[in-house]
């Protein structure tokens, strides 16, 4: 398969507006502009495009939700906050190739009668932020963005909003709040975004690879996006693979891949003399595979049945030297600085997590530790208002559920029985 | 005034009268400089008139940039120009884990301490570096010059371990690298980055830096700099 994403990320001067226009740029905005605000959501939703986040949910679907009768403005919030774990496929996609993101923005907003488009752009991506905003500058001189886009009467601003670093704000009613000047913390749904959204208006929220995707639906038309990929599956997908691997990277494939194509083929597979452990397949939020379940097609109906999710599609990869004790301390840490304390089973149970954890990571843990996971992960799941909660148990019961056996002998032996060279002591 | 008898509150204790931190007596109120007033202006802009608290995440950065770090002077200065009270001000700056409201060292060395960093070393990266500085994580050196924190993802796990130094990246960090790094970044400053793979690839191959900094501002407010260090380079 060519790449349509990431194909020229490679080449020098791929961010500027000039290299774009010679490689269909801003021909889909053409197409969009001249097709019925309506049929251009028909089109996005004849692709079977699925939002690239996290949760997988058609975006033409998305689309129309937006409650296109409010006499309020309507907004696009462009989700670029990128912060789970194992996830960097927005930051190549904004640093090299921002007009696709640009243009998908003024389409959307076109779709769903939008005029203002605002990019959450995580805090940490200060230098993709600059590179973005001179693509934006770009676009606004040569009449892509602005009053009267190339004649055709519709006028469209996009924005970057800066986060300054919160997890949280990446679920959508928090970036939402955040984007409002608020704290980042998730907003009880429904309503959805799309009927009360930023400011109370409605809003289609959507990822970064999202928007870079409904420019090439246009260019190459709705069926071409569905036929490459299984189905329901379709278009091109960028997969992060890091951890134990020999060519960590981003890699564009179509979801008919393997798992295990992804990790050998593409990323090199494991470093030599170690063997593979698990797989994170979605960013550290979902459940692990083991090395026999490679052969599950990397599409989010594929992994989902294999047991897991795809979630970002942050594969993280983990040799035979990982202690699974560790991984959950290592991760809870992370969901305990950041769950941003509204809900208090998530505030105080990822606190209790961590501690239990780190205690029997240092060898101090008993049996009645692990019924106690097990509870307090319980009590977590499902009782937050947002998936935050659900994520942040689940290293914890993945990892109970197959590696059981290493946190007992952790109780049994008093001390990490895996402390590998890479670690720290 | 009491509102409880074995609880005997002062009027100090009333949320009228509390301040935000304890540098109460410190004489200079804060303002932005002219530049920054200027680049608040057109950040404020857009957003919607009725919105403008959306703008408090800018408005602080450009405090920090301005500053070092966020007082509670400047809080205030800030909620005034929104239009919102002081402790919402306050209640966005706790929350926000880059922002910082006692003094940083010149250089922010963050470490990144989560999964696939980790996995990659992460952990060793910030003993050398806390051995090479003499401090803990948190603290800051006595000269002034460095802090050191371990921050959670930040989002560049293909090139792992990372540390974000300021606004910048440094990638594929070694924990034998750490010595080196402190000695480049007081010999050369943020020049002995490696920046982000991906932008050092764009300027070799074209042979020229890949982009003017246009709106950001760097830390000295000036404009250019911070995060461009593929730029400095040359």
């Amino acid at each position: 398969m060519m790449d349509s994403l990431t194909q020229h990320v490679r080449e020098p001067n791929s961010f500027t507006l000039d290299f774009y226009l010679q490689h269909e740029g801003y021909d889909g905005l053409r197409k969009a502009l001249a097709m019925a605000p309506d049929a251009v959501i028909e089109v996005v939703k004849a692709s079977g495009l699925r939002g690239r986040g996290g949760a997988g949910f058609p975006t033409g679907m998305k689309w129309q939700f937006v409650d296109k009768k409010s006499p309020n403005p309507k907004y696009i919030a462009c989700n670029a906050d990128e912060s789970e774990p194992g996830t960097f496929k927005d930051h190549l996609l904004m640093e090299r190739n921002p007009h696709l993101l640009i243009e998908g923005c003024a389409i959307g907003c076109y779709a769903i009668g939008a005029k203002v488009a605002y990019i959450y752009i995580r805090g940490e991506f200060f230098h993709v932020q600059h590179v973005l905003e001179a693509a934006i500058d770009e676009a606004y001189a040569r009449g892509f963005l602005g009053k009267n886009i190339l004649g055709s009467g519709f006028d469209c601003d996009v924005y970057v909003h800066r986060g300054a670093g919160a997890y949280e704000a990446g679920e959508e009613t928090a970036l939402l709040e955040s984007l409002e000047g608020k704290r980042a913390q998730p907003r009880n749904k429904p309503p959805f975004p799309a009927v009360v959204g930023l400011y109370g208006c409605p809003t289609a929220v959507n990822n970064v690879e999202t928007l870079s995707n409904v420019p090439i639906i246009l260019t190459r038309g709705a069926e071409w996006f569905a036929k490459l990929g299984p189905e329901k599956n379709g278009g091109p997908k960028l997969f992060c693979v890091s951890g134990h691997v020999k060519r960590p990277g981003v890699y564009e494939a179509s979801m008919t891949i393997t798992l295990g194509e992804l990790i050998n083929d593409r990323a090199g597979g494991v470093r030599d003399g170690r063997t593979l452990k698990a797989v994170i397949p979605g960013g550290s939020s979902v459940p692990i595979l083991l090395p026999n379940q490679l052969d599950t097609q990397a599409s989010f109906d594929g992994v989902q049945k294999a047991g897991s999710l795809l979630g970002s599609a942050g594969i993280i990869v983990l040799d035979d030297t990982t202690c699974m004790v560790w991984l959950a301390e290592n991760l809870l840490h992370f969901y305990r600085h950041e769950s941003c304390g509204k809900c208090t089973p998530c505030r105080e149970g990822t606190d209790w997590l961590f501690k239990i954890l780190r205690k029997i990571e240092r060898g101090a843990g008993q049996m009645s530790d692990l019924d106690l996971l097990t509870s307090v992960s319980n009590n977590i799941a499902g009782k937050t208002l947002c998936a935050f909660g659900d994520a942040a148990v689940t290293p914890v019961l993945t990892t109970l559920k197959y590696f059981r056996h290493e946190y007992e002998a952790h109780i049994n032996e008093g001390r990490c029985t895996l402390p590998a060279d890479w670690r720290a002591s | 005034m009491t509102f409880h008898p074995k609880m005997t509150y002062g009027a100090a204790f009333h949320k009228s009268a509390r301040e935000l931190d304890p540098e109460r007596d410190s004489a200079t109120p804060f303002e932005y400089t002219s530049e920054n007033r200027a680049r608040f202006d057109t950040i404020v802009a857009r957003y919607p008139p009725d919105q403008r608290r959306s703008a408090v995440l800018p408005a602080l950065y450009l405090v920090q940039y301005q500053q070092g770090h966020i007082t509670a002077h400047a809080m205030r200065y800030v909620a005034g120009l929104l239009g919102i009270t002081p402790a919402d001000v306050e209640d966005v700056t706790s929350f926000y884990s880059m922002f910082y409201t006692k003094p940083v060292g010149q250089y922010v060395l963050q470490v990144c301490r989560t999964l696939s960093c980790a996995l990659n070393g992460a952990e060793r990266v910030t003993r050398e570096l806390a051995t090479t500085l003499g401090i803990k994580p948190g603290e800051t050196d006595p000269s002034g010059t460095f802090t050191l924190i371990e921050v959670e993802c930040l989002g560049a796990c293909d090139r792992a371990p990372v540390v974000m130094v300021n606004d910048a990246w440094h990638e594929c960090v070694k924990p034998e690298d750490a010595r080196k790094l402190v000695d480049d970044l007081k010999a050369r400053g943020e020049a002995a980055l490696t920046g982000c793979y991906h932008r050092i690839e764009g300027a070799a191959l074209s042979g020229k830096s890949p982009q003017p900094m246009p709106s950001g501002v760097s830390r000295d407010g000036t404009g250019a700099g911070g995060g461009a260090p593929a730029q400095s380079k040359e």
